[in-house]
């Protein structure tokens, strides 16, 4: 059997001291070999593994084939997105667990391949592209948050002809592919390029409008919009609620990464946000954002970035390739630690994190080992910075101002599983909203799911 | 694109603009704030709505230079847009008939403190305005202010105007007088609005002041403005930015205030830099 591709990367001690892209992507020599290894099975397990089940054989036979305009698109009939997804997808989880080269070997760089069709064209000169052809004008459908969900969401709403408006509250459409997943693992240039393929489909984006704050729900109805996606995400950040939590250098992973790749602080002061960064960085958690932030931390020119963690390294929830990437630029890992207090100097700035000592017990409700903390055990890190990544929730913003929007006791929107219909006649919901599993992908799954459901209901109208 | 119709010196590095905002004008509401950029390397500034017309669509913001990022927004002309404007945000603060109000404003805290004077008036209230700033020169508002008070104070550190000394003074005086007042309104620097507290709390008055800690987003995904109110942590931007005055931790506030101090220098500096060159 031939030998699984990789990407090439950058070498850790080089890409520390740069925002660059780590992963470089395929050659076109590349891509053709990795492709020549599916085996085009007839059942092809793997497109059940893809929650917007992408025609995956069929466009990798067209890789084979060079036929690389074909083979996009073919993936964009199902996926609008794929310069994003080849990136930041959980392949390991989806496409490529299911492959079936990956039960004697190494399965199919599914991903890598997605995102080799989805660069090769987005470098070409857009006048050669494939014009998307599309229904005549239909209903008025307004899209509420522009991350993954609300892209997807519009998208799928514009190809059905569709009128669609996209509303975001930032100065820039993405959401966390923006403000949240840093440039080196999704320069902001692709994304920018996907979402400008969306305007080509006729949906008009409107940056700086909150809807609760700017416009009400009631306004869009009178604004002639017949029904309204709120994809508006998990934004909100958990604090861990412990004695000087709001001491100065003290960041939620929110902040902290909306500075620097939102605001772009990193090129400070060509751009005006500040970011204030110690030496000695901990990073409270150990998914995506928590090595999101370690690696931006490193990246700033912090001497020595920490994660802490509770449990063990099995149970981090970060992707595994992600956890390597974070090891190999030489993030330090704290773990069976649990933070219990944040230090201050006489100035109020941090300088040091006490911490206990863990040990698992049995498996709690989630299905993981229980973390107990060892009495006695208490110690104290040297630090000057805390990013906390312990996770988010909902904003509770939109569902305060609409009251009739019904909401779980964690500010979820309530939805109907089968539909993504919520307590208002008209308005659906999809993505982290509504408690999603957190991940890009199934985010973009709900926002066409949501987009069919939307179909239907104004047919049936 | 937000595009300004008017714009005003008001005292030095302080600049009145009336901007082109339906939508914002369409929902404000008296304590409610934007947020600003000026342009694509800018950063987000959170500035007060000191007045709106809903009509016309316009709403009326104040920017005093203090370093780089207002020195941008205060640079823009007639004409000009502001690149970005998100709002209204934050809670607007309650306006109802209560009695006798005073409000206190020091500085730049006029400007979010008038439309609260402003309303307040309207709603049939006794509306007393204590005025404070380092000189006469850089009193803002002082007609507007007198127009919507019963009475008005000005205080002045060395005395230009009105009492010479702080605003804290003559609110004391004033309860120490016997004056009946029901709220205390107080907007101005954090050191400002802690004394203002101090006095109130002697005589048991009620008051609300408005926080300005550091913003980014203004929406509540940051917590970047987090400030402790009555041992809680609150999100000014979306549970602010007012708040009950005898419950806020100052002390903190104004540390946090100077997060970025050594790096708003450096901004300056580099601001400065390009301004000779040129």
């Amino acid at each position: 059997m031939a030998k699984r591709q990789v990407m090439d990367k950058q070498e850790p001690e080089e890409r520390i001291n740069n925002f660059a892209e780590v992963a470089q992507g395929f050659t076109e020599k590349e891509a053709v070999a990795e492709a020549q290894r599916c085996l085009q099975c007839d059942k092809s397990p793997c497109v059940d593994g893809c929650p917007v089940g992408v025609p995956i054989p069929d466009f990798i036979e067209l890789i084979t084939a060079k036929e690389f305009s074909e083979a996009l698109a073919t993936i964009k009939e199902k996926n609008a997105f794929p310069a994003i997804c080849g990136r930041v997808c959980p392949q390991e989880e989806q496409c490529e667990a299911e492959c079936v080269l990956g039960n004697k070997g190494e399965p199919v760089n599914i991903g890598a391949l997605e995102r080799f069709v989805a660069d090769w064209e987005l470098e070409k000169d857009s006048a050669d592209k494939k014009e998307i052809e599309t229904e005549a004008d239909r209903a008025k459908v307004a899209v509420v948050g522009s991350g993954p969900a609300g892209l997807t969401a519009a998208a799928d709403l514009a190809k059905l002809g569709y009128q669609v408006t996209l509303f975001e509250a930032l100065s820039e459409a993405g959401g966390v592919l923006k403000y949240g997943i840093p440039e080196f693992r999704l320069p902001k240039a692709i994304v920018n390029k996907e979402i400008k393929e969306l305007e080509e489909l006729g949906v008009e984006i409107k940056l700086n409008t909150l809807i609760g704050a700017t416009l009400s729900l009631d306004d869009l109805w009178e604004d002639g919009y017949e029904a309204v996606f709120v994809g508006v995400g998990a934004g909100l950040p958990y604090f861990l609620n412990l004695p000087g939590e709001n001491l100065n250098g003290v960041y939620s992973a929110n902040e902290f990464l909306t500075r620097v790749n939102l605001m772009k602080a990193y090129k400070f002061p060509e751009y005006r946000t500040p970011i204030t960064l110690g030496n000695q960085v901990a990073v409270i958690g150990a998914g995506n954002v928590a090595m999101d932030s370690a690696r931006t931390a490193l990246r700033l020119g912090a001497e020595e970035v920490s994660i802490v963690y509770r449990r063990s390294r099995n149970e981090m929830p970060a992707r595994e390739e992600e956890i390597e990437n974070a090891e190999a630029e030489g993030v330090n890992f704290q773990l069976l630690r649990n933070p219990v207090k944040i230090i201050g100097n006489e100035e109020g700035w941090v300088k040091g994190l006490e911490c206990v000592e863990m040990e698992l017990g049995e498996e709690d409700s989630s299905g993981r080992p229980r973390p107990i903390p060892i009495e006695g055990s208490n110690f104290t890190i040297e630090v000057d910075t805390v990013i906390v990544a312990i996770g988010q929730g909902p904003n509770p913003l939109l569902s305060k101002k609409t009251p009739e929007l019904e909401t779980n006791d964690w500010h979820n929107i309530i939805v109907d599983e089968e539909s993504y219909q919520t307590s208002i006649a008209g308005v659906f919901a999809g993505g982290d909203v509504i408690g999603g599993n957190a991940t890009v992908i199934a985010a973009m799954g709900d926002g066409r799911g949501a987009a069919q459901a939307i179909d239907e209901y104004l047919q049936s109208k | 694109m937000a595009k300004i119709l008017a714009k005003r010196k008001l005292a030095p590095e302080i600049y009145f603009f009336e901007v082109a905002a339906p939508l914002v004008a369409a929902k404000a509401q008296p304590g409610h704030f934007v947020i600003v950029r000026a342009d694509q390397t800018g950063e987000r500034i959170p500035l007060t709505i000191v007045d709106y017309d809903r009509e016309g669509g316009t709403i009326d913001l104040v920017v005093q230079r203090v370093g780089a990022s207002t020195q941008e927004l205060a640079s823009l002309a007639v004409g000009d847009s502001f690149l970005d404007l998100l709002g209204p945000l934050g809670e607007p603060v309650e306006i109802e008939k209560i009695g006798t109000v005073v409000c206190v404003a020091g500085g730049l805290g006029v400007a979010p403190v008038y439309p609260k004077a402003k309303y307040l008036k309207e709603a049939g209230n006794e509306v007393i305005n204590i005025v404070g700033a380092r000189t006469a020169e850089m009193v803002i508002m002082k007609e507007e202010m007198s127009e919507v008070a019963d009475e008005i104070y000005f205080s002045t550190d060395d005395g230009s105007l009105g009492h010479e000394g702080f605003v804290t003074e003559v609110l004391d005086s004033l309860l120490a007088e016997g004056k009946e007042v029901d709220e205390v309104i107080a907007v101005g620097p954090a050191i400002m609005m802690k004394g203002v507290a101090e006095v109130t709390a002697k005589y048991d008055v009620d008051t609300i002041v408005s926080l300005n800690p550091i913003m980014v987003d203004g929406t509540g995904m940051c917590g970047g403005c987090r400030v402790t109110v009555g041992e809680e942590t609150k999100f000014a931007c979306v549970e602010g930015p007012a708040f009950d005055g005898h419950l806020v931790d100052f002390d903190e506030l104004m540390r946090r205030q100077g997060h970025y101090q050594s790096k708003e220098e450096k901004a300056e500096h580099k601001c400065k830099l390009e301004k000779e060159v040129e």
